[in-house]
């Protein structure tokens, strides 16, 4: 993998060009897409359903706004990933029948992809935090760092698995899709995980904290959004000493597995796309 | 002499009929399971072929005989499902002219994605890059998207790429008919000077008197089995005849 770096490179330069071809607006439809999603969400739920702190509202989440914010486009890096990469074997299906070249680098070049689109995203939430008195220590950017590794590795593994199978059997994309659509809900990116301890209880809740993504969001909770509260609210015990760990190594695993199957079904590929 | 491509007893079978949903398995169980789901063909069987480096060798027979096969499993795009394929040095394969090639990309950028794709470094693109062009003669629409060029300038380009990836083994598939009357001369014309440096070349074509100017070996495959080895001359004359 390393030795194809030149190729992954282009691989990666050649979507950034062509994603947006013909468009006017162009790489600026990446901005757009999560501002207003954003918008909608802050309306709906912050406002509509009542989960922004207010005069009126106390027991609502400070500063909501960063809270959705930094879990979206966490959460919107994992799903363009994945999504991607799931479909990155069957959308290159003419290459991969016609030369011989490391397959892995189409999934791979995904993942790349939409860290490209991640990072102005990134940037635009640093500034948010700035202007709200944001004062991060080292420890909790560290954390961020963690959160970020964990998404990556995990959205490579399941593209690998899922790009493969997709090959085989094109349920695969669909089945991404609804996986993707879960993967929103089934982390705190809208809620607050106060309220997934309270309804289910310890036990339950342990289950719900071993899924990398819920880890990964909490991560940049912890890391943009509590340090422009008092800090009163806190977050998830354990956090830094089991859950980090625990989450990389569950996107490590995916990951491994993912390589597995690739390499186990990629030899018929030419054949069957 | 080493040898450049050593293929033993490799077979290949196809599933002609794919059967994934689960409607037509269902109707399959209903109908009391007549006949069988998957049909199934081989495109090759158990065949041998060593190419000494340098030799000029034509894959020849009719539609459907395995010659692409063949030469996919070759370059390492088909796995085969028994049998082995060893190759010696980098293999380069023309198997279609362009298919690395993005519509929305300008020549430049296409010269580069292809040439990585075809196993060049950054260093070697940028060093062959100018002798890429002008043997494409494509000038100054290099930096337009390929999408506007003519379908010659189109395989100009992605064949000039080609012969300078600098492989010690060459594959090509049916692309000779590049272009026009003069630069298809120019492209044969660098084909026998790369055979004549010594590099090993396998072609797949049709025309058979092209062939029979390029290469020296001839080998007629008949429904997945080889049926004729030796000069490109009695392979020509054995595949008229027939």
């Amino acid at each position: 993998m390393y030795r194809q770096r030149f190729l992954l490179k282009l691989l990666v330069r050649k979507e950034l060009k062509v994603r947006y071809r013909g468009s006017v607006l162009g790489i600026i439809w990446s901005y757009v897409k999560p501002g207003v999603q954003f918008i909608v969400f802050y309306v709906a739920l912050g406002v509509f359903l009542g989960l922004e702190q207010s005069s009126t509202n106390k027991s609502g989440l400070p500063n909501y706004a960063i809270y959705l914010f930094s879990g979206i486009i966490l959460i919107n890096f994992f799903t363009e990933a994945l999504g991607n990469a799931s479909r990155s074997i069957v959308g290159n299906g003419g290459l991969i029948k016609k030369i011989y070249l490391p397959r892995q680098l189409f999934p791979v070049a995904s993942v790349w992809v939409s860290a490209v689109h991640f990072f102005p995203q990134l940037l635009i939430l640093v500034v948010a935090c700035l202007f709200s008195d944001w004062h991060p220590s080292f420890l909790q950017l560290l954390a961020a760092v963690a959160g970020f590794i964990i998404i990556a590795l995990l959205a490579t593994g399941l593209g690998l698995l899922f790009g493969a199978a997709n090959v085989y059997f094109r349920d695969s994309e669909n089945f991404v899709d609804m996986l993707l659509m879960i993967a929103t809900w089934a982390s705190p990116v809208m809620y607050s995980w106060t309220m997934v301890q309270h309804k289910l209880g310890e036990a339950w809740y342990s289950i719900y904290q071993v899924n990398p993504i819920t880890i990964a969001v909490e991560t940049f909770h912890y890391a943009f959004w509590l340090p422009t509260t008092d800090g009163s609210a806190g977050i998830p015990p354990h956090l830094l000493s089991l859950w980090i760990p625990v989450g990389l190594l569950v996107s490590a695993a995916v990951l491994v597995w993912g390589q597995l199957t690739f390499r186990r079904l990629e030899g018929r590929f030419a054949q069957e796309l | 002499m080493t040898t450049a491509i050593e293929v033993t007893g490799i077979s290949k079978q196809f599933v002609l009929r794919h059967t994934r949903s689960l409607k037509e398995a269902f109707i399959w169980l209903i109908k009391g399971r007549k006949g069988d789901l998957s049909e199934k063909f081989h495109a090759l069987r158990d065949v041998d072929l060593v190419v000494e480096q340098g030799e000029t060798v034509a894959l020849l027979g009719f539609n459907g005989s395995g010659k692409s096969t063949l030469l996919k499993h070759i370059s390492g795009v088909m796995i085969p499902d028994s049998g082995t394929v060893r190759t010696r040095g980098k293999v380069a394969g023309l198997i279609e002219v362009g298919a690395g090639f993005h519509h929305d990309l300008s020549g430049r950028d296409n010269v580069y994605l292809n040439g990585a794709i075809l196993g060049m470094t950054e260093e070697q693109i940028n060093e062959r890059f100018q002798s890429i062009i002008d043997f494409a003669e494509i000038g100054q629409f290099i930096d337009t998207e390929v999408k506007f060029y003519s379908s010659g300038m189109y395989l100009r380009l992605a064949f000039s790429v080609a012969v300078h990836t600098n492989p010690e083994v060459f594959l090509v598939d049916e692309i000779l008919a590049v272009g026009d009357e003069p630069f298809q001369q120019k492209c044969i014309a660098k084909i026998q000077e790369l055979a004549a440096e010594g590099r090993t070349l396998v072609v797949v074509s049709h025309d058979l008197d092209l062939v029979s100017r390029i290469c020296s070996r001839g080998v007629v495959l008949d429904h997945g089995h080889v049926t004729f080895d030796g000069s490109i001359h009695d392979a020509v004359a054995k595949l008229r005849g027939a």
